[in-house]
């Protein structure tokens, strides 16, 4: 059986509509990774043993098993607790907290990093802990380690196509589909592998922008 | 022994990119000759250095070393055949010494002639001995570069130098990079050496240094030749207002 | 938690693992392979070298693991690569992770002193001898650190060969948790393993790393 790609011709709103949910997921997930991933930074560092501990034990355990391995906890735990949410929020759950672990790590380095004295002048003006965390120390550490969350986000997109075994109707199950028409895999794979290239490559772009920007206010 | 110049330099230019650093150098280094390249920082003392043994390519001129081009125009693996074999005979120490990390003392020192097949490996550890012997550090020859004071590594890497036998040597600020109470052992090998006759052209900010070991010296600005002799008469008697100047800077500073 | 079911099936599990170790020391061996071929390509002055090796490394970071193992394992018989799901498994993960270790390798040889290659050409050494003696000796050492971070990434990586019905642990998890409807149960069970196998890499890459360093 030999290749031919006239046979995708068919099919270009299958793979588009793949792609924007494939898009849709990755921003989603992205955000949401970023709100966790910061909440659970702030709660590692915090003084209190109550949420700093089950929180560090989060971040080990997810640090250390595959992605693959979470979407399935996730997908079929939330059922068991009779949470039944659909393919695309058990998705964005189990990517953001995958991404949540590693994004906190990253900015955990970023706060401490940041000059205790930035600190210190925060909370001589009057400034609470909370507010001081919040307003100064948080902000400039994520300038800091923009480029590692820019890294991050790109890792995301590329995973995001492990949620295609849970039923999420993104590009490589939209390819799965197209796939099981046509029995032309090769074909379709290689399209897919093609619009996952161009929108890394776009996302990469983007990246590389917002560190320039952020660059700039260092 | 001829008196041919064993360094010849012709009409020396080189550009990085739109900027002229050197504009039009010559210079005759004679056999056992010991030359100072004094000058302002950015002068382009050290980029002429880095040319006589091609560490920077030029733009124009000549360069002849032992009677042979050095910067023939070959195909490159030839170009590189040819630098290979011109380069064991001229030593060059740097700075910041470069010493190989992996290696220790004598490793360092016996690592080139072993490898490009000048000595059997027995030859080259005595030789080794006998290098870091002269420069005073026979109780250091199996420590890591990272076990030694700068003025050790830089001892280091002239005997390293020194193992190739070559026929000129290099010295590109060797004791910039040092604390004060260092230099004196550093300059002290190099005296040695100039009482040895190896031919050898210093890049310095020591003027005192230069005078004392050199016997022709150099003073460079702006990618020229302002002005150059004797230490002496360069030193007391300067010609040109440029040298006038940067002598009463260095030496008021 | 019922401990009763993991007492039960977690031979299973450690069978699995075996399998997780063996397809993953496999690719690890093969993106080795690769990427050392790959970086020194990458670094070399000939472009018919150079290009191929960017291509290479552009092309498999810039697209999903997934994506290249469907391409291989399911789109390989049509251009006659017949793979059983485990040889398909081992070379998918390792070309994948090959990439990645391309851009380690690369990064540790550019990062040993500009003046390294300088001080050995001095003495006469040529290119390849220097990169030889003086510059990958080094490397080496600097490169440990971030190849171990690939080989961790890979093991948690290979999850993804269950998805071609390769036998591993994430696959025996999902399967065990199918049909006996306990996900947490199955999630701690295969999670141990994997952190197990994680954590001892983890621990010998950190020896070897604190063996080889050299002092600055």
């Amino acid at each position: 059986m030999g290749l031919d790609f006239s046979i995708l011709a068919g099919y270009e709103g299958v793979l588009v509509q793949g792609a924007i949910w494939t898009v849709g997921l990755t921003v989603a997930s992205i955000v949401l990774s970023l709100v966790i991933g910061t909440l659970m930074a702030v709660f590692r560092l915090s003084g209190m043993r109550i949420v700093r501990w089950p929180v560090s034990f989060v971040i080990w355990l997810f640090m250390g098993t595959p992605l693959l391995l979470q979407l399935y906890l996730i997908y079929f735990g939330l059922v068991q607790i009779g949470l039944d949410l659909n393919a695309f929020t058990a998705g964005v759950i189990a990517l953001s907290l995958h991404f949540a672990v590693y994004d906190a790590d990253i900015i955990r380095a970023g706060i401490v990093a940041v000059d205790k004295g930035q600190y210190e002048a925060a909370r001589s003006l009057g400034l609470s802990h909370a507010q001081a965390m919040r307003k100064s120390i948080v902000p400039q550490a994520l300038y800091n380690v923009a480029p590692a969350l820019g890294n991050m986000m790109i890792a995301l997109l590329k995973e995001s196509s492990l949620v295609s075994v849970i039923g999420v109707m993104e590009l490589t199950l939209s390819a799965q589909r197209a796939i099981s028409d046509t029995f032309r895999p090769f074909e379709f794979y290689l399209a897919a592998a093609v619009i996952y290239y161009v929108l890394n490559l776009v996302l990469e772009q983007a990246v590389k922008a917002v560190e320039r920007r952020s660059a700039k206010y260092r | 022994m001829s008196n041919d110049p064993i360094i010849r330099i012709k009409d020396l230019h080189k550009s990085f990119g739109p900027v002229e650093v050197l504009k039009g150098i010559d210079m005759d280094v004679a056999p056992g000759q010991i030359v100072a390249l004094i000058g302002p920082s950015g002068s382009g003392k050290s980029t002429l250095l880095r040319t006589i043994n091609q560490l920077e390519d030029v733009t124009s001129g000549e360069i002849f070393f032992d009677g042979a081009l050095v910067n023939r125009d070959l195909p490159h693996r030839q170009r590189e055949k040819h630098l290979n074999r011109l380069r064991q005979d001229i030593g060059m120490v740097f700075q910041h010494f470069n010493l190989f990390p992996h290696l220790t003392a004598i490793e360092n020192v016996t690592m080139a002639p072993v490898l490009l097949g000048r000595q059997t490996k027995t030859q080259a550890l005595a030789e080794a001995r006998a290098l870091l012997e002269k420069v005073g550090l026979s109780d250091r020859a199996d420590y890591y570069p990272s076990r030694l004071s700068g003025g050790q590594k830089q001892r280091v890497a002239i005997a390293r130098a020194l193992a190739m036998n070559p026929k000129a040597m290099l010295f590109d600020e060797v004791t910039s990079a040092l604390d004060p109470e260092l230099v004196g052992e550093v300059n002290k090998v190099m005296k040695q050496l100039a009482q040895e006759h190896m031919t050898m052209i210093i890049v310095t900010h020591e003027l005192r240094f230069a005078s004392d070991v050199a016997d022709h010296v150099v003073f460079m600005a702006d990618g020229v030749v302002v002005e150059e002799g004797p230490p002496d008469a360069l030193f007391r008697a300067p010609q040109h207002e440029r040298t006038k100047a940067f002598l009463q800077q260095v030496f008021e500073g | 938690m019922d401990f009763a079911l993991i007492a039960k099936v977690w031979t299973f599990f450690a069978a699995a693992a075996w399998v997780t170790l063996q397809i993953s020391a496999l690719a690890i061996c093969l993106g080795l392979c690769l990427g050392f071929a790959a970086a020194l390509a990458s670094i070399s002055r000939n472009v018919l070298l150079r290009f191929p090796a960017r291509v290479y490394v552009s092309i498999f970071r810039g697209t999903p693991a997934l994506i290249q193992l469907f391409l291989l394992y399911y789109g390989g018989p049509q251009i006659g690569l017949q793979l059983g799901p485990f040889e398909a498994g081992v070379i998918g993960l390792g070309i994948n992770i090959g990439a990645y270790m391309t851009e380690s390798i690369r990064g540790a040889i550019l990062a040993v002193e500009k003046g390294q290659m300088e001080a050995a050409r001095c003495l006469g050494l040529g290119h390849v001898q220097s990169m030889r003696n003086v510059i990958l000796p080094q490397a080496l050492r600097l490169m440990v650190r971030p190849l171990g971070v690939n080989a961790v990434a890979l093991i948690k990586g290979s999850a993804i060969v269950s998805t071609i019905s390769v036998v591993e642990l994430t696959y025996t998890a999902h399967r065990y948790i199918s049909s006996t409807y306990k996900p947490f149960e199955m999630f701690i069970l295969a999670s141990l393993f994997y952190l197990v196998i994680v954590s001892v890499v983890s621990f010998a890459v950190n020896r070897i790393d604190e063996r080889v360093a050299l002092e600055s």
